[in-house]
């Protein structure tokens, strides 16, 4: 397994960096870390899916001397795919931030056990 | 019958009914049961009414008194070992979770051809007529930008909503509104003179650096977006480089400067964005009711490399960057301030 | 070409840890913005100029930005002595 990880150096890293994305999603107490983490992870899938497109001796998808062959450009499809998940990756984060700001002008505390708990405690 | 009543309320069945629909400590239990005791109440005469009355208000405070003990032991425990056990056994399995997600992806990406080949099964021949009949057909120079404003725009037409729907919860979450007679709320005064604090007053360099800056990159930023079909970027690059020079324009002179300006205001937002995102719809909707379809716009492609060419592309450009840049803005200022 | 790719790649996972570790708040934000600007150079690395220039104006530019400004709403930009509630 390890020498067919080797020969897809991309895609390996995109999951490691998933991987510590996720975690770090699971494990830290503090919203901003979290946060962070999501990014992580929503950055990790797009490296994965730019990676998919890349063809070894071809260069990018903008025709030039109106050479329109297909053996002279990468594949342009994940590309498109990518930049639309990049703004929707900035959507998100800001409504999570702005989720964030509300919650600490409420509860004065950014950790997630804590809020848990004053919320539970508000309920009637 | 009191007898039959009582007898369901304490079996095992009943109680586990209880259970589930929550709450339900010892004192409901036995408050039921001193309601099933009580026979036939109006044989009995006041003083024996009053001797029961006391008797079950000492049965509720004993039972109040267990229940207090029961729980501030367990409170003590869940404080003391039982969080850190908890907290631990937590860690734990979430980092076993982990590296198990993390071994079975790298088992399965590792079955993926290798990287960068030309007969890997991605590139089929979707790719092909993408290239191949791209500029004659969208007549436009950049291919990406041609597929995902032409062949694709319906994706686009979604996630430039995804965008605005995200920017009105901003707005929905953050914005402080003024009084009814147009005066400040007390909220909104607490929040500007929060804001203040870290605020750089007259920053000197900052202000004349942003003199040279904004208007280079505004520039950049509409060349950007022209370009779209001829070169790299598009709209939302050059949409996010012109929101960088608005935020930049801000931060250097002073959000309340900024307010005095007629252009920086909610009004100007709101109209902009949804004059923009309406062009957008109303121009690529059919494909709600064609399946996806593509019909044709009958606006001239041109020749490839001008300006004004690749149909109805150079519009929705603009479009979606002035609203990428206003959006982008709007977050910034809304945090900041709670308002334009 | 390839040993650049293979060393960015390598500098965006050490970044990423780092992020992980680090308590306090602001320096988590600015390595933040570092990866995001070695994810830029890798894009063009395999040949998207569009989504260089994207993720540099977005990811280095607006959400860090934005990641800031939040920290300085939840008064965490000093760091460690001003409030013990915000670190971790």
């Amino acid at each position: 397994m390890l020498e067919n990880l080797l020969q897809t150096p991309y895609e390996t890293a995109s999951i490691i960096l998933f991987g510590i994305g996720f975690t770090s999603l699971m494990l830290q107490k503090n919203m901003i870390k979290k946060i962070v983490g999501f990014n992580m992870m929503d950055s990790a899938i797009y490296l994965f899916l730019a990676a998919k497109g890349y063809i070894d001796g071809r260069k990018a998808p903008i025709v030039v001397n109106g050479v329109t062959s297909v053996e002279a450009y990468i594949n342009p499809i994940p590309s498109g795919l990518v930049l639309t998940g990049i703004v929707v990756s900035v959507s998100v984060t800001s409504l999570m931030l702005a989720l964030t700001v509300r919650l600490y002008r409420r509860y004065h505390t950014l950790d997630i056990d804590e809020i848990t708990a004053l919320a539970r405690k508000e309920e009637p | 019958m009191a007898k039959l009543k009582s007898n369901y309320e304490t079996s095992a069945w009943a109680r586990f009914l209880r259970w589930m629909k929550g709450g339900g400590s010892g004192l409901d239990r036995s408050m039921i049961r001193s309601l099933g005791e009580e026979a036939l109440p109006s044989q009995r005469s006041e003083s024996e009414h009053l001797a029961i009355e006391r008797a079950r208000e000492e049965r509720e405070k004993q039972d109040l008194e267990r229940e207090r003990l029961i729980q501030e032991r367990l409170h003590a425990w869940s404080r003391s070992r039982g969080s850190r056990l908890v907290n631990a056994l937590y860690r734990l399995s979430a980092i076993v979770v982990c590296i198990a997600i993390i071994y079975v992806l790298l088992s399965s990406v590792s079955e993926l051809p290798p990287f960068g080949r030309a007969e890997n099964p991605v590139n089929n021949e979707v790719s092909a007529r993408y290239i191949e009949d791209g500029l004659a057909e969208t007549g436009s120079v950049n291919i990406v930008g041609g597929m995902i404003l032409d062949y694709r725009a319906f994706d686009t037409l979604g996630e430039s909503h995804v965008l605005f729907v995200a920017a009105c919860a901003v707005v929905l979450l953050l914005r402080i509104n003024l009084d009814k007679d147009g005066r400040p709320t007390r909220e909104k005064l607490d929040a500007e003179a929060d804001d203040r604090k870290y605020e750089p007053h007259n920053d000197v360099i900052l202000q004349k650096i942003s003199n040279l800056i904004v208007p280079c990159l505004l520039l950049f930023g509409i060349y950007v977006v022209l370009n779209g079909h001829l070169s790299a970027g598009g709209g939302f690059s050059g949409g996010a480089i012109m929101g960088a020079a608005l935020i930049l324009y801000v931060n250097a002179h002073g959000l309340t400067k900024a307010g005095q300006h007629r252009l920086f205001s909610y009004r100007v937002y709101k109209a902009l964005t949804f004059c923009a995102l309406a062009f957008y719809a109303l121009a690529k909707s059919y494909s709600f009711f064609m399946g996806a379809n593509h019909l044709d716009s009958h606006i001239p492609l041109g020749t490839p490399g001008r300006i004004l060419s690749a149909g109805l592309i150079l519009p929705l450009n603009i479009a979606v960057g002035i609203v990428v840049a206003w959006t982008m803005y709007s977050f910034y200022t809304l945090f900041r301030k709670g308002d334009f | 070409m390839e040993l650049l790719g293979l060393l960015l790649l390598a500098f965006i996972l050490i970044c990423a840890l780092a992020v992980c570790l680090t308590r306090n708040l602001m320096v988590s934000i600015i390595i933040l913005m570092s990866q995001s600007l070695a994810m830029s150079v890798v894009w063009i690395l395999l040949e998207s100029p569009d989504l260089a220039i994207t993720e540099a104006a977005v990811g280095a530019g607006v959400t860090s930005l934005l990641f800031f400004v939040t920290l300085k709403k939840i008064h965490a930009i000093e760091g460690e002595n001003k409030d013990g509630k915000a670190e971790k």
